[in-house]
């Protein structure tokens, strides 16, 4: 266990401070979420999605730290007036990262998280609708395997304490 | 990076007040601490306490008062039991490995607590490597060590326990001597180690009285300068140095001694000690203040840790519901509130506070945990400030959350 110093560049304190789109959409198309509470680390997307699959808005909700905020309303910011097979294919954690100007590297997880949550409210929406375009893989993508993967370390965590308090 | 951090630091500018209450990670040096150091920078003592001139013969003369200042306020019979460190961290590695590795033809067996402090954890964890197996006792829910637990833990083999007298994030004060004497009665050779850092200063804490044989005592704990502690070391013990290198006054600790640092260290003692009665009740005034004010201005929230006389007068910690808290104390911070959090969100693993873990809390209480410790030089109107800012950004950091944070 230890800590790492966390120098947030100007970019993730502004939006941490004024988050743009926060907050739940009452006509969202599709809603995705990402993580849990246990996690401590989660993300709520809102997007309202046109018969020409564009995204008209977006919107979210974080539970979680600055850059896990930052990172979830500068995505809702990038996808606004894009069509979704553009969105798949070029909104990208790392891409993220960089509009926000960089994460420490203990943090990188949270870009990749807001994708992973992004990248599962467009499965989602096309499923919905019973469509599958070609160009979303059936098998999950990096982001969508790590958003996976951090709810299932959290569920064992949580299992693992469950087991230990009744020994 | 350091430009960021720049940045970062302007956005604090004309802040209307500051109040630091993370004296858990460290800790600002009041004024007559630093004005009793400074003359041993540079006008005296400022010599090696081994050689012969008059620097020299000064530092001696200095670190053996010194030595017996904090001998007294531990409860040590002499001075030389007391062993200065550069630190907590130190003084618990010496104390474990130095204790251990001396003493080993007496078994292999180390018993800690599971909420020892980090530097604990990874001494005994590393200590494996050289055979040593370490039994960690578990706490109740309030952080009380189970005594059944500890006496079906120590038995012949065990060469050595560790157990913090007050642990330092959630305030229990733990049955110290009833713990030394099951420890003792199951092997009168084991050696009983106590991290009394949170406990010097804080409660009524004698070594010859509880009749440890170590105990850690850390000077920025009690508004010391960061950079020296102390490990107490009874008389006979054996202990192995952990560092080698120039031994000096101290038969421990390897180096030249760093004589301003421990005046300092010495001189926060004597602060905390010669009022020691209207200090503790200063720290708890000002902390049921603080705790009084947020349980009646903020819902949902669990409180974390023993209330009463078994808990550190200094210490509150309160786990905020829906609201994470690395990002309350980026909010906090902004508005000149010096706090921190048990959360996961500075860890790579997504593992909370261990501690907090251990008395049962779930993660999503532990992610929004926040540890406040009060300060003998703290006043009302720091803790009605705190009141003041603290509801409104708990209200904004569960407005970023909305109905996302919902177990």
């Amino acid at each position: 266990m230890s800590r790492s110093p966390l120098p947030y560049n100007p970019k993730v304190l502004e939006l941490f401070r004024n988050p743009k789109n926060l907050g739940k959409m009452e006509d969202a198309t599709v809603v995705a979420v990402a993580g849990n509470p246990a996690c401590g680390d989660m993300i709520t997307f809102y997007l309202k999605i046109d018969e020409k699959d564009i995204v008209q808005k977006a919107s979210f909700e974080s539970y979680g730290c600055a850059a896990n905020i930052a990172t979830s309303s500068i995505v809702t910011e990038m996808i606004k007036g894009l069509p979704l097979e553009q969105i798949w294919k070029e909104i990208t954690w790392k891409r993220v990262t960089d509009e926000i100007g960089g994460l420490p590297s203990v943090k990188f997880h949270c870009g990749i998280l807001a994708v992973g949550a992004l990248k599962r409210a467009i499965r989602k929406y096309f499923e919905n609708k019973g469509a599958s375009p070609d160009w979303i893989p059936k098998e999950s993508t990096f982001e969508e395997k790590q958003a996976i993967e951090e709810e299932e370390l959290a569920k064992t965590l949580s299992k693992r304490m469950k087991v230990e308090a009744e020994k | 990076m350091v430009e960021n951090v720049k940045e970062l630091l302007k956005l604090h500018e004309g802040l209307k007040r500051e109040v630091y209450l993370d004296n858990e990670n460290s800790s600002a040096t009041p004024k007559e601490v630093v004005d009793a150091m400074l003359p041993y920078f540079s006008q005296k003592s400022y010599g090696n306490p081994t050689l012969t001139h008059k620097p020299g013969w000064e530092a001696f003369e200095t670190i053996m008062e010194c030595s017996q200042q904090v001998a007294k306020y531990v409860g040590a019979k002499i001075l030389e039991e007391i062993n200065f460190t550069p630190g907590e961290t130190e003084a618990n590695n010496l104390a474990l490995m130095g204790a251990a590795f001396a003493n080993k033809i007496r078994g292999k067996k180390v018993v800690i607590s599971e909420i020892e402090p980090i530097n604990v954890l990874n001494v005994t964890e590393m200590m494996q490597k050289y055979g040593y197996v370490t039994t960690k006792v578990p706490v109740d829910s309030e952080g009380f060590i189970n005594l059944e637990k500890l006496k079906e833990a120590v038995d012949k083999e065990t060469v050595l326990v560790s157990i913090s007298s007050v642990n330092n994030e959630v305030g229990t004060v733990q049955p110290l001597k009833e713990a030394v004497d099951i420890v003792k009665a199951n092997n009168p050779y084991c050696i009983f180690h106590t991290d009394a850092s949170d406990a010097y200063g804080r409660i009524p804490f004698n070594v010859t009285d509880l009749k440890v044989d170590m105990a850690t005592v850390s000077s920025y704990k009690i508004l010391g300068p960061r950079g020296a502690g102390a490990l107490f070391v009874k008389e006979g013990l054996a202990v192995d140095k952990i560092l080698e290198g120039q031994i000096g006054t101290q038969k421990l600790w390897p180096g030249v001694e760093n004589t301003p640092l421990i005046v300092g260290f010495a001189k926060a003692s004597e602060l905390v000690f010669q009022d020691f009665d209207a200090n503790v009740s200063r720290m708890r005034i000002l902390r049921d203040k603080l705790y009084e004010g947020i349980f009646s201005e903020i819902s949902d929230l669990k409180f974390n840790g023993p209330r009463g006389f078994d808990r550190s007068p200094d210490n509150l910690n309160i786990s905020f519901m829906r609201c994470e808290g690395e990002a309350l104390t980026i909010e906090l911070s902004l508005k000149g509130v010096y706090v921190s959090s048990g959360s996961a969100c500075s860890r790579r693993l997504l593992q909370p506070s261990h501690v907090l873990v251990a008395i049962g809390r779930r993660f999503s209480e532990a992610h929004g945990s926040i540890l406040m410790k009060t300060l003998r030089t703290h006043i009302e109107e720091d803790i009605t400030y705190v009141l003041e800012v603290l509801p409104s950004a708990v209200n904004r950091i569960r407005g970023i959350v909305g109905s996302t944070g919902v177990d």
